[in-house]
């Protein structure tokens, strides 16, 4: 692999930077491989880099049916935080923040995770007993979140408006300063060239067209646009679309898939300097470090696998903004854009072995994936490479919808993820 | 200064009313009609802004709204400051300031341009290389320089004070550009009767028509023409014009979203007017008539200051009365930049020379440009420019020998035409690569709507004309105007003319060659980013970040498509097209957001006694939509001694609360009892008609989802109440289950919450307040005990009256319709101020309600509680077949041991009250992550009990009563005592008084 540095940068670029070699290979899939992944999001990239790297399995293949990290990858709002409640999420959103804070290094190249910190606003007497709640949780579980009165919020992020004349007027808030954001995009890239300079093929433009499993029921390889490819593993990690992937195989997953929607303003100089997300007046904010204001919307009330929304859904998200940061009523929006989720009835993810010998799968994440990359890809290759899960993901299972083992942050957090 | 570039006559401008402005503190003097564009063109003035990263000087590129380079901010006050906008869409005003954006110390000398030299370091992507050593330098140094360097203008600094408005509107059909094709299209509609909606991004309506000078429409100057067309459009009454209208973007179902400018363009906007408008139009159909972009060329430095699009300048100088310069150089690929040095020759402006990068351009336009003595060099390409801040040079090379430079101070080129499929492409109809035109346009349609004219590539006035009436014709017909018949116009000249050229020009060095010229990103940065295996257009986008500008590449795409078409090796049809998302050009999130601000930003929903309330002290706080009466201070009071205050009178004496938020549901029907059995964990088949019962309802997963006091009005009525939060919530789900589950129940559900104002009497004296009032009803302890309810009169008006308490006092309900609320309310308060009467709010109602251990769902549960974790197993009908979640609880986790339950907590110093959220946990030393058992849900302060009191879910927590555990708190842990959760009358001797 070709080192990226200052160095390499400056070296090449007296050859005018011709002798850059791809990032990653295109090739054409082999008949089999010991283990396939299904969706070349961060997720997928992320489990084949960890099962080369510390599983050492080789012969593996990311089968992607767009282009690599096309995906909610690339279509998020790069929030990263793990101030959970549950121990079970603090673990797997603390342990990926862990991976974050070295991941550059990880991969030499620069995903840009800026521990820039995470305010969410409470707006309401019950959103502080729960975001206190939160606290005290955390703060037990060793994860950093600290509460911090109106005017503290104000002083870490100056735009906000905490005037008690606000329709719900900001309380305070819970901070988790190792919090951030990163550049998407590298993540997947990044993934994509470590995963494949350990030998591991990436086939894009590939549809996965079908599971077939052996007379005993176990997984043999995929049928692909390209023809069958042979594997005794195969993991399915295709976010909005997991459940049309596993219903190949017969299996019907707790799962509803929603269009989310985003959108940025024109780039301006640096004015916003953390993310904010208030969850009771739905605006969750951060400034790139191009300068645009990243702005999460919400999900459509309905179902969809349409990567678009109703306008009323990012309009709305703005008549908030409008409220927490009344200076930015005259920035303008850029781009909207919209992404599907795949959201279970507990909104935490399924990181599990299936019922299927060899099939396992990686979904769920809801609206909040981007920010368990590390951590999610290092404990499913865990479990695809053991056939056990890790004990980090352990709670994760498909079988906690059977057995009303829930990890309910949507009920308990009452905050989007 | 003045406008030394005007030319002599002509233009829509008026030059007798002059305009001062200012850019860069420096004024200068423009006239009615010019744009910040044209003025600043017409002062000499092509240096207009800096690019993204390297910080290049950058001129005006073009006319109109794909403008990538002059990009200021626009300030009228210090709280109306607007970054970003393009020079060429702003109209001049008198005292109208801009600012130049993205340089330091000048726009002339910007300390940036450092990044220009550094520019073989900072290839595409080099950030993802680099910046990574040493790890901390990242956050510390790296970012924030980063950051500084990027952006472009600087954001306000102040709250917007301007207001914006929102407007929906319908209509048969919706024409989206006034150009030719618009025009035509919106006449054919009109003529026919249908309601038509014409809007154009323009000040002025007319598109390309207001540019052209030559062509004749109906044997007359297009011009004349076009301001016939526009009054006849003017004078149908179904007929609605929208100038300074963008349509942003193309919702399902048809639905189109228009902004509307409406002060920006205003010397001084009226008060009552709203800054923008934002239109939401559903139109039967669509009328995308949205004309074409003209291309650049792709050649080292054609972003220098003096580089111009060729028919921008057309219109710069048939328009706006505007010369871009004196000695002009047309470089080509395309026949229509023929016209526009015929136009600016026409003017007066010296054609240095015109040349075409094809070997042998012909056609009536060649011809006339041949004929008019202009210096033509086809088979002739341009592969650089010199000078600094202003074009001075070009160099031209044909068969690849460079011929020496050209002096001129600007040079126009036209890499021909591409079609603003934007609008089609965002109502998700599928493109089609058009081979001849080598362009992208309209396919396969999914909406009801149709492309006319350029945008789909009909070029030519005539053309577009036919094309336009045509479109307008068959979208009417296609509305139901079954009469509508196209007359299209005829015309002479406007020829389509023909050429194109997409990508770098032929032997041009893609070094400094640009596409997108806001972000910098050149021919090489493609070439680049293909070597590094981005193959997809999207991973090239993105690593490169070409068309990821404020004008979102309209410049630039079809170019870099060229480039990396090229450089793949692969034909552009297989590359394929990134995804054009909205809005068209960017929207104002004011405009979005429009009224939806302050008070009206949410609904806000007040009791009948909110007014009551309010005038007696009372701190409101929000609950859902609600404004809830929090506390009732008396003079210097905080909350703590208001609530311990108003807790001890309720206990003492008699207490008066607003308890109307509830949610309140009349299910009513043959079937309302099985209803009511299948919806609740409890039975109510036996519950007696004058009796209430309190009803817990799970979700299908077992969990507690609200609970509520229902009392049987009759055999077949049921009042139910709900929490104030829930109401929504338990009335979606009731009707999910009736109309999807279960039909064949006979059974009606009403929300009833606002028709009912609730007051809640509570206290020994809650009887004796009431009595006086009281008709129709033997409220006596007998006859009317405790979970009662009958229907009478209070005060003269109908009531339903409750017997309940969640106080654990002596209690009573009174329900009466919402219009009596506050005459009631003061008749009760005037009969109980004997008793002392005091007034109290939420919170009294929280610490009474946690005195006797009643749970307040969502705060002691939190949808994972099980009806037996909040230790109300005995509400379960346990006889009942069936009820919602019933078959959850059946499943082992919902069982075991150590589940979360209900307890109450004693800290061993009384005055110490737990915070709420704090955790449980046994051995306080224990290093992280510690093992947690539970939490504290609720915790007061008890006036009346003289200690603080808590409530907590702990696992295991019923076995653990009399045990001591620790709350870990920064300052240290606290221990408790874990104790039954009632803390008062644990007989519940007093509610029976």
């Amino acid at each position: 692999m070709q080192n990226f540095s200052a160095f390499a940068l400056l070296r090449r670029a007296f050859g005018g930077h011709s002798s850059w070699q791809p990032q990653w290979r295109t090739p054409e899939p082999k008949a089999s491989y010991d283990a396939i992944i299904v969706g070349a999001g961060g997720h997928g990239l992320g489990t084949a880099y960890y099962l080369a790297k510390e599983h050492g399995m080789r012969n593996i293949a990311v089968i992607e049916r767009g282009w690599l990290g096309g995906g909610n990858t690339g279509r998020n709002t790069t929030i990263i935080r793990s101030n959970y409640l549950f121990d079970e999420s603090a673990a797997l959103y603390d342990h990926s923040v862990k991976l974050w804070e070295t991941l550059s290094e990880e991969l030499n190249y620069n995903v840009m995770y800026s521990a820039r910190g995470v305010m969410m606003l409470a707006h309401t007497i019950h959103d502080i007993q729960v975001f206190k709640r939160h606290v005290h949780a955390n703060r037990a579980n060793g994860v950093d979140n600290e509460w911090l009165t109106a005017e503290q919020a104000k002083e870490f992020c100056p735009p906000l408006n905490i005037s008690p004349n606000l329709r719900y007027p900001v309380l305070g808030a819970a901070l988790q300063r190792r919090g951030g954001t990163a550049r998407h995009d590298a993540v997947a890239w990044g993934y994509a060239r470590g995963a494949d300079d350990m030998g591991v093929d990436i086939i894009q433009n590939c549809e996965v067209t079908g599971i077939r499993r052996d007379a005993s029921g176990a997984v043999m390889g995929v049928d692909t646009a390209k023809g069958f490819i042979g594997a005794k593993k195969v993991g399915v990690v295709a976010a909005g679309h997991t459940s049309v992937v596993m219903a190949m195989a017969g299996m019907r997953l707790p799962l509803e898939s929603f269009p989310l929607q985003a959108l940025v303003s024109e780039p301006v100089k640096p004015v916003f300097p953390c993310v904010v997300m208030s969850n009771t007046v739905h605006a969750y904010i951060s400034q790139s470090d191009k300068g645009e204001f990243v702005i999460g919307a919400g999900t459509d009330a309905f179902v969809s696998y349409s990567q678009r929304g109703g306008l009323h859904i990012p309009s709305h998200t703005l008549d908030a903004i409008c409220e927490l940061f009344p200076m930015f009523r005259r920035m303008r929006m850029l781009r909207n854009w919209g992404g599907i989720v795949d959201t279970t009835p507990d909104r935490s993810p399924i990181i599990s072995k299936t019922p299927v010998p060899g099939l396992y799968v990686n979904c769920g994440w809801g609206t909040g994936g981007f920010k368990a990359t590390p951590g999610s890809a290092n404990v499913f290759a865990h479990t695809m490479a053991r056939d056990e899960p890790h004990p980090i993901n352990a709670p994760f299972t498909l079988e906690r919808f059977r057995d009303g083992v829930m990890i309910d942050e949507a009920a308990a957090a009452a905050v989007a993820h | 200064m003045t406008g030394q570039f005007r030319t002599a006559k002509g233009g829509r401008i008026d030059r007798a009313q002059k305009l001062l402005f200012s850019f860069d503190d420096v004024v200068y003097e423009g006239v009615q009609g010019d744009t910040l564009a044209s003025a600043l063109l017409a002062n000499g003035v092509h240096l207009m802004g800096r690019s993204y990263k390297y910080h290049r000087p950058r001129g005006v590129l073009s006319a109109g709204s794909d403008e990538p380079n002059a990009l200021v901010g626009l300030y009228r006050d210090k709280a109306r400051y607007t970054p970003n906008l393009r020079a060429p869409c702003v109209e001049l005003y008198n005292g109208l300031m801009a600012d130049s954006q993205n340089r330091w110390p000048s726009l002339r000398w910007d300390i940036g341009i450092i990044n220009d030299a550094l520019s073989p370091l900072l290839p595409a992507g080099f950030y993802y290389k680099t910046f990574k050593w040493p790890a901390f330098a990242w956050k510390k140094y790296y970012e924030p320089f980063i950051r500084a360097a990027a952006g472009l203008g600087r954001s306000p600094t102040l709250a917007d004070p301007d207001r914006y408005d929102n407007r929906w509107a319908h209509c048969d059909v919706l024409v989206v550009g006034s150009g030719p094709a618009g025009v035509s299209a919106a006449l054919a509609a009109a003529e026919s009767g249908a309601r038509v909606i014409l809007c154009d991004e323009q000040a002025e309506l007319g598109g390309s028509l207001l540019s052209d000078v030559q062509a004749n429409i109906d044997d007359q100057p297009a011009q004349a023409w076009l301001a016939g067309a526009l009054a006849t459009l003017a004078r149908h009454p179904r007929v609605q014009l929208l100038p300074r209208t963008t349509a942003f973007g193309y919702f399902a179902h048809n639905m189109v979203g228009l902004s509307e400018r409406i002060t920006d363009h205003m010397a001084e906007p009226a008060a009552h007017l709203p800054r923008e408008r934002l239109w939401q139009v559903r139109a039967t159909e669509v009328v995308i008539a949205a004309g074409a972009l003209e291309r650049p060329l792709v050649f080292p430095h054609n972003d220098r200051p003096g580089v111009m699009l060729a028919d921008s300048a057309r219109t710069y100088v048939n328009r706006y009365g505007v010369k871009p310069g004196n000695l002009v150089v047309v470089a080509t690929a395309h026949d229509s930049a023929y016209r526009a040095a015929l136009d600016l020759h026409a003017a007066g402006v010296k054609i240095v020379t015109l040349a075409d990068q094809r070997p042998s351009p012909s056609g009536p336009l060649i011809d006339a440009v041949r004929d008019a003595g202009i210096p033509l060099r086809v088979g002739t390409s341009v592969t650089g420019t010199g000078g600094g801040t202003r074009v001075r040079w070009v160099s031209l090379s044909s068969n690849g020998v460079s011929s020496e430079p050209v002096v001129c101070d600007t040079l126009l080129m036209s890499g021909g035409w591409t079609p603003s499929v934007h609008l089609f492409s965002q109502s998700r109809g599928r493109l089609r690569f058009d081979e001849a035109l080598q362009a992208y346009v309209p396919g396969q349609s999914v909406e009801r709507e149709r492309s006319a004219g350029a945008c789909r590539g009909v070029f030519g006035l005539a053309a577009a004309l036919q094309d336009g009436a045509q479109a307008g014709a068959a979208a009417a017909k296609a509305a139901g105007y079954a009469s509508a018949r196209a007359n299209p116009a005829s015309a002479v000249g406007g020829e389509a003319g023909t050429g194109g050229w997409l990508g770098l020009v032929p032997g041009a060095s893609p070094v400094k060659a640009f596409l997108d010229f806001q972000n910098d990103v050149t021919a090489k940065d493609i070439k680049l980013a293909v070597r590094e295996g981005m193959r997809s257009i999207e991973h090239i986008k993105r690593y490169t970040t070409t068309g990821m500008a404020t004008d979102q590449g309209k410049t630039s795409n079809m170019n870099a498509l060229g480039v990396a078409s090229g450089a793949l090796d692969t034909p552009i049809p297989q590359v394929g097209h990134t995804t054009f998302r909205m809005p068209y050009t960017p929207v104002t999130f004011g405009a979005f957001a429009a009224l939806s601000r302050d008070g009206l930003f949410d609904p806000a929903r007040q009791t009948p006694m909110h007014d009551w309330a309010a005038e007696n002290g009372a701190v409101f706080e929000d609950v859902g939509l609600w404004k809830r009466a929090h506390y009732f201070p008396k003079s210097s009071e905080d909350l703590h001694k208001a609530v311990d205050r108003e807790c001890v009178a309720v206990r003492q004496s008699v207490g008066i609360f607003d308890a109307s938020t509830l949610g309140k549901i009349e299910v009513v029907g043959p079937d309302a009892a099985e209803f009511m059995n299948r919806m609740y964990i409890n039975a109510w088949t036996k519950l007696g008609v004058g009796k209430c019962r309190y009803g817990i309802m799970c979700r299908e997963d077992g969990f507690v989802m609200d609970d509520g006091v229902v009392g049987r009005m009759a055999a077949d009525r049921f009042h139910v109440t709900t929490t104030t939060g829930g109401a929504p919530r338990v009335l979606a789900l009731m009707e999910d289950y009736l109309q999807t589950e279960w039909p064949d129940l006979d059974v009606w559900l009403t929300s009833t919450t606002e028709q009912w104002a609730v007051i809640a009497v509570q206290g020994p004296r809650a009887r004796d307040v009431l009595a006086p009032l009281v008709e129709g009803i033997d409220i006596s302890a007998k006859a009317f005990p405790h979970m009662s309810v009958a229907e009478g009169r209070i005060a003269g008006v109908p009531t339903r009256l409750f017997r309940v308490s969640f106080s654990g006092e002596l209690g009573f309900e009174v329900n009466v319709p919402a219009d009596y609320g506050r005459a009631v309310w003061e008749a009760i308060y005037a009969s109980g101020q004997q008793y002392g009467i005091t007034p109290y709010g939420t919170e009294t109602m929280h610490v009474l309600r946690a005195e006797k251990g009643f749970i307040i769902v969502g705060q002691e549960t939190d949808g994972t509680a099980t009806p037996d974790d909040a230790g109300l197993t005995w509400a379960i009908g346990k006889a009942k077949k069936d009820f919602v979640g019933k078959r959850s609880l059946d499943r082992a986790s919902m069982k075991g041991a150590d589940r979360k339950q209900l307890v109450g907590l004693l800290t061993e110093n009384p005055a110490t009250v737990l915070e709420e959220g704090a955790q449980l946990v046994a051995g306080p030393k224990q290093p992280v992550p510690m093992t947690l058992l539970g939490h504290v849900t609720s915790s007061y302060h008890s006036a009346n009990l003289g200690h603080s009191i808590a409530l907590a879910m702990l696992s295991g927590g019923r076995a653990r009563i009399g045990t001591s555990l620790f709350v870990p708190m920064p300052q240290g842990a606290i221990k408790v005592k874990i104790v039954d959760p009632v803390f008062y009358d644990r007989e519940g001797a007093r509610l029976d008084g």
